[in-house]
């Protein structure tokens, strides 16, 4: 037996409105950040030190700079998907609740887009 | 809905502090803390691609006593967020729900985040010493 109705069955979501994407999503990137996030920090504790030209020159390398980049990308979508929790866990307005979600969602893409750029502008003139 | 009479939960002023409460809470903490980290990653990577002089001025702050702090403390929330979020992958995939387990799989990631920040900061200043 079951207690819902046949159009809630169809659309497979219940009171919060959403699917399992969220839920997916936070933790595939998790998964990808693992090994990205000790690679990056390993890297950054064996340059400590090293000057501009030698930054440079890590950064262009291709695999430094695909790893970097999936990096970013990683970050910032957990980032902005973690920070969707806590704004609709605490935030209880429903209109400001709509403008920082999506003031957040915005400046996690800008930021995310300046450092992928920054990595390839650094790649491609290397 | 009248919420004004009905008890509320947790009462946070009166529950004594679990493990387990305190390090989801800190996993939060840690979370909100990394995103507010991510702005010296884009600041670090758009500097170094901007020429010598921005990548000179990051540096410069991040290697000030008050910007070693901050790294610190975000490598530190880095790892702790780490080890917290492999704890939660093990619990998504079903595993280490009994209590003596939840304590147990707690105090390893602490002691986890405390080591692999240990160990960055020691490599760190060891890279230091042999590149100036």
């Amino acid at each position: 037996m079951t207690l819902r109705s046949p159009l809630g069955r169809v659309r497979g979501l219940g009171a919060a409105k959403d699917g399992t994407a969220h839920w997916w999503a936070q933790r595939i990137t998790a998964a990808a950040l693992v090994p990205l996030t000790i690679w990056f920090v390993a890297s950054i504790a064996a340059m400590a030190g090293a000057g501009h030209a030698a930054v440079l020159a890590w950064v262009a390398n291709p695999v430094v700079a695909i790893l970097l980049i999936l990096l970013v990308i990683a970050t910032f979508h957990h980032a902005q998907l973690g920070m969707q929790t806590v704004i609709e866990d605490y935030v209880h307005h429903e209109g400001t609740k709509v403008v920082v979600l999506v003031l957040v969602k915005l400046a996690a893409f800008a930021l995310g887009v300046a450092a992928v750029f920054a990595v390839v502008r650094i790649a491609v003139k290397g | 809905m009248n919420k004004a009479n009905r008890p509320l939960s947790p009462h946070l002023q009166v529950y004594k502090p679990q493990i387990t409460s305190v390090l989801s809470i800190t996993h939060r903490a840690t979370g909100i803390a990394l995103v507010v980290g991510t702005l010296v990653l884009v600041w670090w990577l758009v500097a170094a691609a901007a020429g010598p002089g921005p990548f000179a001025t990051v540096q410069g702050v991040l290697r000030s006593w008050i910007g070693q702090l901050l790294l610190l403390g975000w490598s530190f929330a880095l790892f702790f967020h780490l080890c917290c979020g492999i704890r939660h992958l093990f619990w998504d995939a079903g595993y280490g729900f009994d209590i003596p387990t939840v304590t147990k799989s707690g105090w390893t990631a602490i002691a986890g985040a405390v080591a692999l920040t240990a160990v960055s900061w020691i490599w760190a200043y060891a890279s230091l010493g042999g590149a100036s």
